[in-house]
């Protein structure tokens, strides 16, 4: 299950897609992250259960500007929190 | 704002319970509280079959809005229904939400899919729910499991209040706006900015400009349709489509995003309280009915 | 050599004209809806206060969101050049050790890191959202109630600072009524209001890297609200040049003398 947390606005769109499916809620991207933007919360979206990573409701809406300081501009840098996941589960759509 | 306009996306609020049904004869009764931003519902299920839902404005707490929601709804059930009598309870809405006589929580989202399968069937495919402050797109299986979601929660643009700010500029009561929309021969091109403030400002220089008003009204209700069609393809559209949320009662935006995906969403189903507005509420319903059988042991 | 420069932004029209590197005039006026007569206006005045008229000026280069218009007669801009690079060229004029230069305007913010020469090396603009903008300012200050230049004076009279959550103009407007009506005192609604602006501002300029010194211009860096909040918000002292708004239009008229 791919869960797409963000916006789009005027400037762009900016989504943090957590793949469920393969996300085990090890926690890792949430220790790298140096904004705080992501937590490990229940799965409900598979009745089995689990815990999977998520964005946190307050950074929804403004991930352009937490994420900022993750995206130098100028430069392709692999932001900590997709570089800390063993699993590839995390994906940002700019 | 007048009050008056404020009541577009909220409905006046009104109870419903199934005359068919005797619940004292059924075996498994669940119930689901959805607490939205705007809106409380609280749906109950008799062995799985929608016996009564209702839907209240949410008030300034959460969890009284919860409490009110299904005490309003319990007193209008004969013979009377206690709480106790209900077997599972799953709490739903807006944030980790505060049903406090709920026994487990589960997300708005897996639960209004959930709530459109049974709604409208094993078809549905997509949902687009266009509420008064954010827009979700959900792609599920034929069982009502959500495959992906996004859900679209900082820009105004797509939303009831986008429209609203747009319907204060033609000085047009919101609830008529889209029809307003459609009465163009031929479709303008969009409004070029999706950001409502800007787009506010460039339809008010359209205007000045000596545009009729169902001109530029058909600019920005195209403009906004394409940000919700821009929000679905980003998961990939799949038959069949549901449009759920306050503005899908906006034909020009649901005219127009049928336009443009090619696909022409179902219809609101006839079945009597088969409302789409609490399909979160009967979501979670579901969802309490598979937790008590699975606890029990019974499938 | 007079040359001038003139920045058509979204909500005003600047014109400089210098001779060499000395300032002969400046003019401002209201972009209004034919912004070739508003740019006009504005050349007209700077013309007048110059005591010179078109014909003396040899070089004239355009910037801002209007400026493909400028190069149409009457105006008839030599050239145009983006905004970017008109402030860096401003910037590093009025502050020569500008190296991170700042421009928050009506409906744009942009951010570049410079060198010694004025010559742009990493950007980033902040484009199409109000939020990150002037717009965002004027429209919580019709929402407060209050003109947009107390704004600033009014927030540096809040003693605490509250959060504001909404991201979106729309939003904040309503967020900003629901204070009102919770009775939160003025002043700490305007400093919510420019703290929320500074920090999603500071999101964009550290994209670019902070390097001193900082220099802040656009119509917003006269609300010195925002501009004590952004220092706050990006930990660096920061310089505001008298007349920021005019920044561009001179960085613009620099550019024209080197006839690059």
């Amino acid at each position: 299950m791919k869960a797409h947390y963000g916006y789009r606005d005027g400037s762009g769109a900016y989504f943090i897609i957590i793949d469920t499916d393969k996300c085990d809620g090890c926690g890792k991207c949430v220790e790298a992250c140096p904004q705080g933007v992501l937590e490990i919360v229940p799965n409900d979206y598979d009745i089995e259960g689990g815990m999977m990573a998520a964005v946190k409701e307050e950074h929804r809406w403004k991930l352009k500007y937490t994420c900022g300081p993750c995206k130098p501009v100028g430069k392709q840098v692999t932001p900590p929190c997709i570089a800390a996941c063993p699993k590839g589960a995390i994906e940002h759509s700019w | 704002m007048s009050e008056e306009r404020k009541e577009f996306w909220r409905w006046p609020e009104y109870r419903w319970v199934n005359p068919d049904i005797d619940w004292t004869k059924g075996k498994v009764i669940t119930a689901g509280v959805d607490v939205g931003s705007v809106s409380s519902k609280a749906a109950i299920l008799v062995d799985g079959e929608l016996y009564a839902y209702d839907y209240m404005r949410t008030g300034a707490s959460s969890k009284d809005s919860a409490i009110k929601a299904m005490t309003w709804l319990l007193e209008a059930i004969e013979p009377k229904m206690k709480l106790e009598d209900i077997h599972y309870i799953v709490g739903t809405g807006y944030g980790r939400v505060n049903v406090p006589f709920a026994k487990r929580a589960i997300t708005e989202i897996a639960c209004h899919a959930r709530g459109a399968n049974f709604l409208w069937g094993p078809t549905v495919r997509t949902i687009l729910d266009v509420g008064g402050q954010d827009v979700k797109a959900i792609r599920c299986d034929e069982k009502g499991k959500v495959i992906s979601f996004l859900m679209n929660d900082k820009c105004a643009a797509g939303t009831g209040r986008g429209m609203e700010v747009f319907a204060d500029l033609l000085g047009v009561p919101i609830q008529d706006i889209g029809h307003l929309s459609l009465q163009v021969k031929e479709e303008p091109p969009p409004v070029s900015n999706t950001c409502v403030v800007f787009a506010r400002n460039e339809a008010s220089a359209l205007l000045r400009q000596g545009w009729p008003k169902e001109q530029v009204a058909a600019a920005y209700h195209l403009a906004m349709a394409m940000r919700m069609v821009e929000l679905l393809e980003r998961l990939g559209v799949e038959k069949d489509l549901v449009v759920t949320g306050g503005q899908s009662k906006n034909i020009g935006i649901v005219k127009r995003v049928a336009r443009l995906l090619n696909i022409e969403p179902l219809p609101n189903p006839t079945k009597p309280g088969y409302d789409p507005v609490a399909a979160g509420a009967i979501g979670a319903a579901l969802f309490a009915k598979a937790l008590y059988e699975r606890e029990k042991g019974v499938k | 050599m007079i040359t001038a420069g003139i920045d058509l932004g979204a909500r005003t029209v600047k014109a400089v004209i210098m001779d060499g590197t000395k300032i002969l005039s400046k003019a401002i006026t209201i972009t209004g809806f034919e912004q070739k007569q508003s740019a006009e206006e504005a050349l007209n005045n700077a013309l007048k206060t110059a005591g010179i008229s078109r014909k003396d000026i040899e070089y004239l280069v355009a910037t801002g969101t209007g400026r493909k218009v400028c190069l149409e007669p009457p105006i008839s801009a030599n050239r145009e050049v983006t905004e970017v690079i008109a402030d860096a060229a401003g910037a590093v004029f009025v502050h020569p050790a500008t190296r991170t230069v700042i421009d928050v305007g009506a409906e744009e913010g942009r951010a570049a890191r410079v060198d010694e020469k004025g010559s742009v090396k990493d950007f980033v603009i902040n484009e199409r959202c109000a939020a990150g903008a002037g717009t965002f300012v004027e429209a919580m200050a019709r929402a407060l109630e209050v003109r947009v230049e107390d704004m600033g004076p009014l927030a540096l009279k809040s003693t605490r600072s509250i959060p504001m959550n909404a991201q979106c103009t729309v939003f904040a407007e309503s967020e900003v009524v629901t204070l009102i009506h919770e009775q939160t005192p003025k002043e700490d609604i305007a400093k919510a209001i420019v703290d929320s602006m500074a920090a999603r501002i500071g999101s964009m300029v550290r994209r670019v890297g902070i390097e001193k010194d900082v220099v802040l211009i656009g119509g917003v860096a006269k609300n010195i609200g925002f501009v004590e909040a952004l220092k706050r918000e990006l930990a660096t002292d920061i310089v505001v040049p008298p007349d920021p708004e005019f920044v561009g239009a001179l960085g613009a008229a620099l550019i024209a003398a080197r006839k690059e």
